[in-house]
């Protein structure tokens, strides 16, 4: 086989490549850092109050939808003054908030919702308006 | 008929994979060897098309041209309709891959009671395929936070400017909007045009829906039927750095839908129309210059052709000649 215009040709097959793998060069050699998820100190606030850890939904559903429920909450509050939430799973009231209910059980924005949200690259804007609990540095060796 | 069987073929295609995860735990095939197997077949079919568009020689400077060509000094000649250098080339190449200005010269023919024949500007196809092409440039760039450990910052703003209407939770991409209805615009005008549904193809059918079926299925499991995120990139990392390994999770069914569909449009591309990406560098209307009056081209398939001159011919019949009274050269 007789390649016209080489140069050019094996160039743009390069370009091409070197695009095409592009991910797979840029990750070697970086650590494969999985989100660590740490639900102490305050996750026992949950056994205390009802008895049993447990969230306002099933775990899995929470892990899938927590953002729609969030930004139902969040409409539900700002919008209805609406606060009362009925759990569909057991039925038990819980207070539509942010800061005053979820935040007293995943007491930690570092180690729970930053390790899944940075991630994936997320950004959720509920700090936009709610002041962001600051947070002890952990002491770095 | 056409449209049926495209249709049906990706409907089968999706349930296949649907079911496999659903019904056989066929994670690991349609997670890592199958996806494996589309990259690379993907990346050696464009390098093949390349080379074999490369082995073919264009003797002739063909460029379409619709300006002044390059000549006097005094003469103004136009540089991207006539390019007659590599940079009036590259400017004019640029300019129709990014922005298809080739495309948004088209022209709607009508002929009309008289006869009348009139020209008249059509614009849609140029609108819906830019809106087409970007989408889905940009959908893809998107996707390259599943593809990175610290996900840079150029991804991150594009991410952000596509989900800047900040609608519902999680947040609208515009470009999920664009996209399918772009795809459903070029649909809709490939079935609704009676001239253009003839000259219409199952392999033009076919990529619309797949492509539809990916849009459709990443929508689904971005807006409505959630997925483990998680998951998905904890599989997408371990792809992409070589150790493939399923995540403990359940990622979903609707993930692997998702993913075995664009692995057959991977592996689809090289052998399809799709393979224009690489083609439209290597079109000889838009990648040469018009310079043939500037420089000469030899025709690569000349081969040495065989000369007998006069000379040599007299030197072999020289004697016969002057036996015969013929005048010659060289005594």
């Amino acid at each position: 086989m007789r390649l016209y215009n080489g140069g050019l040709i094996i160039t743009g097959i390069v370009v091409f490549l070197a695009l095409a793998t592009f991910p797979f060069y840029y990750n070697i050699g970086k650590a494969n850092a999985k989100p660590d998820i740490k639900l102490e100190p305050a996750i026992k606030m949950s056994e205390e109050r009802y008895g049993k850890k447990q969230c306002v939904e099933p775990k899995e559903w929470i892990r899938r939808e927590h953002m729609v429920l969030l930004n139902h909450w969040r409409d539900a509050v700002v919008r209805d003054e609406n606060r009362g939430y009925l759990s569909t799973d057991t039925g038990t009231r819980f207070n539509m908030s942010l800061q005053n209910e979820c935040m007293q059980c995943h007491s930690s924005k570092k180690n729970f919702c930053d390790q899944c949200h940075n991630y994936m690259a997320v950004k959720p804007f509920c700090w936009d308006c709610h002041i962001a609990p600051t947070e002890k540095e952990e002491a770095r060796s | 008929m056409k449209v049926l069987v495209s249709f049906f073929a990706v409907l089968v295609l999706a349930l296949v994979a649907y079911a496999g995860v659903e019904a056989a735990n066929l994670q690991y095939l349609f997670g890592v060897i199958i996806p494996y197997a589309a990259f690379v077949t993907f990346l050696a079919g464009v390098v093949f098309r390349i080379l074999k568009w490369g082995s073919s020689p264009v003797p002739f400077r063909i460029p379409t041209t619709c300006g002044q060509q390059k000549t006097l000094p005094w003469i103004k000649s136009s540089k991207l309709e006539n390019p007659s250098g590599l940079l009036g080339v590259i400017a004019r190449m640029a300019l129709e891959v990014l922005f298809f200005r080739s495309l948004f010269r088209n022209l709607r023919t009508q002929l009309s009671d008289g006869p009348r024949l009139a020209y008249g500007e059509a614009k849609w196809l140029w609108l819906a395929g830019l809106a087409f092409h970007w989408s889905f440039l940009i959908i893809l760039l998107r996707h390259l936070r599943f593809f990175m450990e610290k996900v840079p910052l150029p991804i991150t703003m594009i991410e952000a400017l596509d989900s800047f209407l900040q609608l519902g939770a999680p947040l609208l991409y515009m470009t999920d909007v664009v996209l399918l209805l772009a795809v459903t615009y070029l649909f809709i005008r490939r079935v609704g045009i009676p001239q253009l549904r003839y000259i219409s193809l199952i392999n033009d059918y076919f990529p619309l829906f797949l492509i539809l079926g990916i849009a459709v299925t990443g929508v689904l499991m971005r807006y409505f039927f959630k997925v483990d995120v998680v998951g998905a990139k904890m599989l997408a990392m371990s792809l992409i750095s070589l150790k493939p390994a399923l995540p403990e999770v359940q990622i979903g069914a609707l993930f692997y839908t998702h993913l075995f569909l664009l692995s057959v449009l991977f592996a689809y591309f090289p052998f399809s129309k799709l393979t224009h990406m690489a083609g439209v560098f290597l079109s000889p209307t838009r990648n040469m210059a018009n310079n043939s009056r500037a420089k000469r081209h030899v025709n690569p398939w000349n081969y040495p052709v065989h000369v007998h001159t006069y000379q040599e011919y007299e030197d072999d019949f020289r004697e016969k000649m002057k036996g015969a009274g013929l005048p010659v050269e060289k005594e």
